[in-house]
């Protein structure tokens, strides 16, 4: 197959960018879109050139590294698939696809397909952990905790981090990601003392990232790779303002 | 050289409560004075530094990934033991023990095993403790499954996703401690040489992968936890971004490298599909817990899976291993699959492959259980193959996937280099010669929660060093050397690129490096990595320049370590004549074509002094004496 891209460069966090348009010649279904990407980039340093900066680690959808717009959709067409688990047998000879970086105050661009979530790991760092100590931990089994409920924390805490939610959501807002941790914890019988400062601190500081708010589009959850669900995000409401009227 | 590995004296299952008794303390109140560099933020490295934050040291943390979150642990799926026995089904810390000596095939300290075993329980309550979302069963309690071969159901696990739950429980108290400021954190920085001051590991210089920059940092004790270096094959299960260039290069500057011959590989992965492909991804072993191993009777069988009658397939592990079956070790799994490949007898396009078929299971369970089960297994792998497991069994061919190798470390976890502590995969301590299955994320938050709080307290508390800062001549030193060599890389100006480089590398080593070995193939081996790294530096293509975010000369850096490293990989494969658990050399087999070992002559841990790039490096031995169990020849009949 032959496929057309036109990509995002930028040569750096201040630089002015633009699109530049690539061919990708004898693309086999079997490749990853990011292995397809890695043969443009081979040609791309044979000859001289800068190559194209995307980055990823595991290539398997888990570490939420890699993540791009493939024509105006995060990680591009296939539900539920990070861009590194989506395989070029998609697509067909000849299509034409945009490549661009995530684009939200909250998520500067570094260069070309590359931006920086640091926010994510401040948002974390508001409140998004069990203030425990190693060590002196009860028994495992101590805690009970049903099986739904272990599951339903599951489903919350299988957040990869990856900003899709972010990109795709036109106020930018980064609800679904704070609010999914907010979940897991929120649900399990360990996240229950810091319960109400949790919510509070990790919304305040999701907000000063310059996040819009959430306006309950839904697009991140279409987007998101993992399924997280739009219902984290009416949880999180509901326990900030639980933990506002009780403050 | 002598090396001593400082395990303690008296019994067995005293030996770590005694050499915690023994051990110094560093005062509470002394704490905030000492710093301490952690590179790596996998399970071993956001372990040590959340827990080396809580305790009140200054922790600065560096990983390669735009977030610690990231690190390569994120991806291990299938589950951690521990020694808990809440199935009442016969375990214990003994057992644990045992199996774990034993399925390393008796290359492993006991000492470093027992202790292994024993704070393994405590990383469940742990993890529990953080909010880690492990399966339970419906009455509330915690679920546990049997996991690659062990005869206990021990494993614990959340769904497909248990390395990402424990990183993402580490990671979380590990921003915990940043937002406390006793933790600092460096994303996107490569570590690219560690800096020594009178024989002391005192620092590093990375080189920040946005800016370009290269930094220095300044520290009491500075500890590895930066993963295994299974990459130098180029395909592997190990995220792309995985390396060894942070081990490598403390290797370059004195702490011996034990045992790199022993890599591990995975029985089950999807199998190579081209040329382009990037990396292997991995099927949990879990899966052989209910699908069968099979490839037909005949060779040259190219009808569909569906028209082969069960007359003509042969489950050839069940066959050969009836107590064990499709649950033997890896290593075992591993190198029957190539066999019946080997024989002509592989299945699917290119012959490289073997069944796993859920077919049975289906019939047995009924769909939904299986899918219960597997299901982001089974779709993962639809994803990738295009077919659908319900229907056509899954193809399978083993791949690379963890470094048993490592830097040497003692019982305290440090190395030969002072004050240089090791962590994690990046060390050879726990697993021998062969890794069971879920003993990885244990070893990882063993090291970092449970073990490195003591033992680092215990050199800081018992070691003077000289008050310096990065201006230190040390440093400037090795700055320029990373500097040089990066000029070097720049400089070069070739037509081939690291990614092509590389892959004629892992080509090369899993040729003649990887699943079986012998001595004209290892030599082999040994006469082609010095031309290929000639090659390197007369023809690599790196365009751009260093003063930005250039991933190209990241890999390129990283590529040139492999070509250095490789060749003691090879060499060291080459002077153990023996086969022991992953490191199968053909001249040492049983008559039924199992490993066989030669305790007499091997029964030791290699571990080599870097001499020079191309030089030959100088062999060191530590015994490995066996006091309380005795070596057998292991048997999964
Ligand atoms: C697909 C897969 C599935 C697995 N499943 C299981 C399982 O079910 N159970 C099990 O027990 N084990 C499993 N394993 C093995 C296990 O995941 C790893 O052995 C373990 O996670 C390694 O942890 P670590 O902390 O030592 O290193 P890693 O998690 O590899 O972390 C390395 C860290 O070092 C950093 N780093 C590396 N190089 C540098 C450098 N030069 N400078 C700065 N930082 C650097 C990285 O950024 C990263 O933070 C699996 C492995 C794979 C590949
Ligand atoms: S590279 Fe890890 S999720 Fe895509």
């Amino acid at each position: 197959m032959k496929i057309h891209l036109k990509v995002w460069r930028q040569a750096g966090p201040t630089a002015h960018g633009q699109f530049v348009n690539y061919t990708a010649e004898n693309v086999s279904p079997h490749m990853s879109f990011l292995e397809m990407l890695d043969v443009v980039n081979e040609g791309l340093i044979r000859k001289g050139q800068e190559a194209i900066a995307f980055d990823s680690d595991c290539r398997e959808g888990i570490c939420g590294t890699c993540g791009f717009m493939v024509s105006g959709i995060p990680h591009g067409p296939e539900p539920h698939t990070t861009v590194c688990q989506l395989h070029m047998r998609k697509f067909k000879d000849g299509d034409a696809l945009t490549l661009e970086p995530w684009r939200s105050k909250g998520f500067p661009v570094l260069r070309d397909l590359i931006v920086d979530r640091s926010a994510f790991d401040r948002i974390i760092q508001a409140g998004g952990y069990t203030s425990v100590n190693t060590g002196g931990a009860q028994d495992a089994n101590a805690i009970l905790i049903g099986r739904d409920t272990a599951e339903a924390a599951m489903d919350s805490a299988a957040c990869i981090g990856c900003g899709a939610c972010v990109a795709a959501c036109k106020n930018a807002s980064a609800a679904l990601f704070t609010s999914a941790k907010i979940t897991h914890l929120s649900l399990l019988p360990q996240g229950q003392v810091e319960r109400g400062t949790r919510v509070l601190n990790m919304v305040e500081r999701m907000d000063m990232e310059g996040f819009g708010s959430c306006s309950n589009e839904g697009e991140c959850e279409a987007v998101c790779p993992k399924g997280i669900s739009l219902r984290n995000i009416a949880t999180m409401n509901r326990e900030y303002w639980k933990a506002i009227l009780s403050s | 050289m002598t090396l001593d590995s400082k395990v303690p004296s008296g019994p067995l299952a005293e030996k770590w409560d005694s050499h915690k008794f023994a051990s110094k303390l560093v005062n509470p109140a002394n704490r905030r004075k000492h710093t301490v560099i952690i590179v790596g933020t996998g399970l071993a490295g956001a372990s040590a530094a959340s827990s080396l934050g809580e305790l009140g040291y200054n922790v600065l943390s560096f990983c390669i990934q735009d977030s610690p979150r990231r690190a390569h642990s994120i991806a291990a799926q299938g589950g951690i033991n521990a020694a808990k026995n809440y199935q009442n089904d016969g375990d214990s810390i003994y057992r644990l023990f045992y199996d774990t000596i034993k399925g390393g095939d008796y290359r492993a300290r006991e000492a470093n095993v027992y202790r292994l075993a024993q704070v393994s329980v405590n990383i469940i309550d742990q993890c529990v403790a953080q909010g880690v979302p492990f399966a339970r069963e419906y009455g509330g309690q915690l679920d546990n499954r049997s996991f690659g071969g062990a005869q206990v159901s021990r494993t614990f696990y959340a769904r497909g996703q248990t390395g990402q739950q424990l990183l993402l429980g580490a990671y979380q108290s590990m921003q915990r401690q940043v937002a406390r400021g006793q933790v600092k954190q460096f994303p996107n920085r490569e570590m690219l040489d560690l800096v020594l001051i009178n024989g002391q590991a005192r620092g590093i210089i990375v080189r920040n992968l946005v800016t370009g920059q290269l930094e220095r940092y300044v520290a009491d004790a500075v500890c590895l936890a930066t993963g295994g270096y299974g990459t130098a094959y180029y395909l592997s299960t190990n995220a792309v971004g995985s390396n060894v260039t942070a081990s490598w290069r403390a290797h370059k500057r004195g702490a011996l490298f034990a045992n790199p011959c022993f890599t591990q590989i995975h029985p089950t992965c999807i199998p190579v599909s081209g040329e382009d492909q990037s990396k292997l991804t991995l099927m949990s072993e879990s899966l052989r817990n209910d699908g069968r191993v099979w490839v037909p009777k005949n060779t040259g069988d190219k009808r569909r899976a569906a028209d082969i009658p069960e007359s003509e397939r042969d489950y050839y592990l069940e066959r050969k291993y009836p107590s064990f079956g499709n649950l033997v070790p890896r290593d075992v799994a591993s190198r029957n699959a190539k066999q019946v490949c080997d024989e002509g007898r592989g299945v699917g396009e290119t012959g490289l492959a073997v069944y796993l078929d859920f077919k049975d299971a289906i019939q047995r369970l009924g769909h939904d259980v299986v899918a219960a089960r597997y299901g982001n297994l089974f779709e993962m792998y639809e994803k990738i193959t295009g077919e659908d497991p319900y229907t056509v069994p899954m193809r399978m061919y083993p791949a690379i996937h963890y470094a048993m190798g490592g830097l040497w470390v003692d019982y305290n976890l440090m190395s030969n280099v002072p004050g240089l502590h090791v962590l994690g995969e990046a060390n050879f301590s726990d697993h021998g010669a062969n890794r069971l299955g879920a003993s990885a994320l244990m070893q990882g938050l063993a090291d970092g929660y449970f073990v490195i709080p003591y033992t680092l307290a215990h050199y800081i508390a018992g070691t003077k060093v000289e008050k310096v800062t990065t201006d230190h001549d040390a440093f400037k030193e090795a700055e320029n050397s990373v500097q040089d060599r990066i000029n070097k890389v720049l400089a070069v100006k070739g037509t081939k690129t690291p990614r092509e480089l590389h892959r004629q590398l892992g080509r090369l080593l899993w040729d003649d490096v990887g699943m079986a070995r012998n001595e004209a193939g290892l030599k082999k081996a040994l006469a082609t990595i010095p031309k290929l790294r000639e090659e390197f530096w007369q023809n690599v293509a790196v365009p751009g320049d260093a003063n930005n975010l250039n991933k190209n000369l990241e890999y390129a850096g990283r590529v040139a370590d492999y070509l250095e490293f490789a060749e003691l990989l090879a060499l060291d494969a080459l002077t153990r004549t023996e086969s022991c658990g992953g490191h199968f050399r053909e001249e040492s087999q049983t008559p039924e074509g199992e490993a066989q070992r030669d305790d007499a002559h091997f029964s030791h841990v290699s571990a080599w002094e870097f001499q020079g790039v191309g030089k030959t490096p100088t062999l060191h031995k530590e015994p490995l004496v066996f006091e309380e169990v005795h070596p057998s020849q292991r048997s999964y009949k």
